[in-house]
């Protein structure tokens, strides 16, 4: 157990990186800015080249911080997979909490084709598409718990995950076949997964769905590290577990609902820097691990996404792929080097 | 029947009584401050540092975020010393033996303050020291502390040396008393069948039929 003196010094180091990273991030793309230029505009500056500051200001910025939202909720919801479940493999990703997302995005967005018809306009809006993958994301969790509680191997219950996951795919392919290609493209974009494509007042929502997310994280954290030693003992440390399930639940969804909804399915981040954090904070105390986890998936998001828009070039790689091939390594790494698994 | 009267499971039937009140009445933070129990199950997360693991038994008075007040610390540092844990109290779960874990869930109910500690068999897995020394710690705390210790064992033999009381459950008669009164009600001789295990009344132990 480290002194509260060392976590401290830790989160300075942590934040230091973000802001670097941060830095980093907004100074590069695929116009070629000046980093004292790009510095000057953020800190309140006006440049002569006002390209420039509409690229900052209307582009990169709003994308930078909705690279720190995605890989700061996802994480978080990562964290409390992992402790309700007490299995180490729980993410949004193996619980099929994702693919539930995806069902609803698919669902609206091809299959709302004639209903929009019908209206004679599109229903397919940012807020509509986050509220039906949230909605997504919840039924698949709901279904996972409800079987969970009459399954009590955690091995099993990572395999039901995965038959959902499974169940939703193969309902986005029959829906896939039966719509046109405009709406599919339109889908299969979405399901690369980015960061790039929200607007200042999308942004905005996302914050406040991830902020109501965090602060039912932030209230489970003593249930959760009651939950370290198993449902019975929590039980019997008072925890009322009814309760913190569910709160813990709904945390969940909205985090990963709410960003699968606005940034598209983003693999990785969540099962991996639970176990990142745990590894080098080497700890289970979710005070700590929460807001840890928090940084660090918003510092892995923007690595992985600078890294996508593949600096000075006009491609953008999906940043779904860069996530996997960037973070999977890390994690064997981090395991081989500590020849096993820390939970 | 353990796992009963710490509430994890509905009981069969009759009614069981904390301080006048049924337990099927409290709230499970009221009852935390009553019942602490150390269970068969293994605990889920063993990255636990000893101390960590002791701390969470002060959850039931910790605030929302379960900060440790001064009260708290002194309670923890209490139960890791008479359980003899203070070397121990910076190592991990994972590099304990199974009679050092053992003794840290001791000291985890410990520092929970409870007057009734429940323990589901507490010496599995343990080898003959390691359950002398969990059961001779049990019985201490009961009687320097006062708090009444409920365990349920398979070792009759240090049952019947270290008890105040024993409950025998064998199926059709049930005998509940002091250990001494339950050799002379002559309980121990038909709990196996006599053709493989006798018992001797005068030590207190049992004998291999040869």
């Amino acid at each position: 157990m480290q002194t509260p003196k060392t976590y401290r010094s830790s989160f300075v180091l942590l934040l230091t990186v973000l802001v670097i990273a941060l830095g980093i991030n907004i100074s590069l793309g695929s116009v070629s800015i000046p980093f004292s230029e790009t510095l000057h505009s953020v800190f309140g500056g006006t440049l002569d080249n006002t390209a420039w500051d509409y690229i900052i200001w209307n582009y990169r910025v709003p994308k930078a911080f909705t690279a720190i939202l995605v890989g700061a909720g996802l994480s978080l919801s990562g964290l409390l997979m992992q402790t309700l479940f007490r299995n180490p493999l729980a993410g949004p990703f193996v619980l099929g909490i994702s693919s539930g997302a995806s069902l609803g995005a698919a669902f609206l967005i091809m299959g709302s084709a004639t209903l929009s018809s019908l209206f004679g306009f599109s229903l397919v809006t940012d807020v509509s598409l986050a509220i039906v993958s949230s909605i997504g994301s919840f039924l698949v969790l709901l279904a996972v718990i409800t079987v969970a509680s009459k399954v009590k191997d955690t091995m099993a219950l990572l395999i039901i995950g995965l038959m959902f996951g499974s169940i939703s795919a193969a309902i986005v392919s029959v829906l896939s076949y039966f719509t046109d290609a405009q709406k599919l493209q339109q889908f299969v974009y979405w399901s690369f997964g980015s960061v790039g494509n929200l607007s200042w007042h999308q942004l905005g929502l996302l914050f406040v769905i991830l902020i109501i997310g965090i602060v039912l994280g932030i209230l489970s954290i003593k249930p959760l590290n009651a939950l370290l030693l198993g449902e019975n003992y929590a039980k019997s440390l008072g925890v009322n577990l009814v309760r913190s399930r569910y709160l813990i639940i709904i945390a969940t969804g909205l985090l990963a609902g709410g960003v699968t909804a606005f940034a598209g399915p983003i693999a990785f981040i969540g099962l991996a820097v639970p176990h990142l954090t745990r590894q080098i904070f080497n700890t289970t105390e979710h005070r700590v691990l929460v807001p840890a986890v928090l940084v660090y998936g918003a510092i892995l998001m923007l690595i992985c996404d600078t890294i996508a828009q593949l600096p000075s070039s006009a491609e953008v790689l999906p940043i779904n792929a860069i996530t996997s091939i960037l973070g999977a390594p890390v994690v064997i790494w981090l395991l081989v080097r500590k020849r096993k698994m820390v939970f | 029947m353990l796992r009963t009267l710490g509430n994890a499971q509905p009981d069969l039937g009759g009614c069981l009584a904390v301080k006048g009140k049924p337990i099927v009445s409290y709230a499970p933070l009221e009852l935390s401050a009553e019942i602490s129990m150390v269970l068969t199950e293994p605990i889920a997360s063993k990255n636990l540092s000893v101390l960590e693991l002791v701390a969470l038994g002060r959850q039931p008075y910790t605030n929302w975020l379960g900060t440790l007040t001064d009260t708290d610390k002194q309670k923890i540092k209490d139960a890791i010393s008479s359980l003899e844990l203070d070397e121990l109290q910076h190592k991990k779960c994972y590099e304990l033996s199974d009679g050092q874990l053992q003794r840290v869930m001791v000291a985890r109910a410990f520092a929970q303050d409870t007057s009734i500690i429940l323990l589901d068999e507490p010496t599995t897995h343990l080898d003959l020291y390691h359950k002398i020394q969990i059961l001779k710690l049990l019985r201490s705390i009961a009687h320097t502390t006062q708090k009444t210790v409920v365990f349920t064992t398979h070792e009759i033999e240090m049952a019947i040396q270290l008890c105040d009381k024993m409950v025998l459950l064998d199926g059709k008669n049930n005998y509940f008393g002091q250990p001494c009164e339950l050799i002379e009600q002559k309980a121990f001789e038909s709990l196996f069948p006599s053709d493989t295990v006798s018992f001797d009344p005068k030590t207190g132990s049992f004998r291999i039929t040869k």
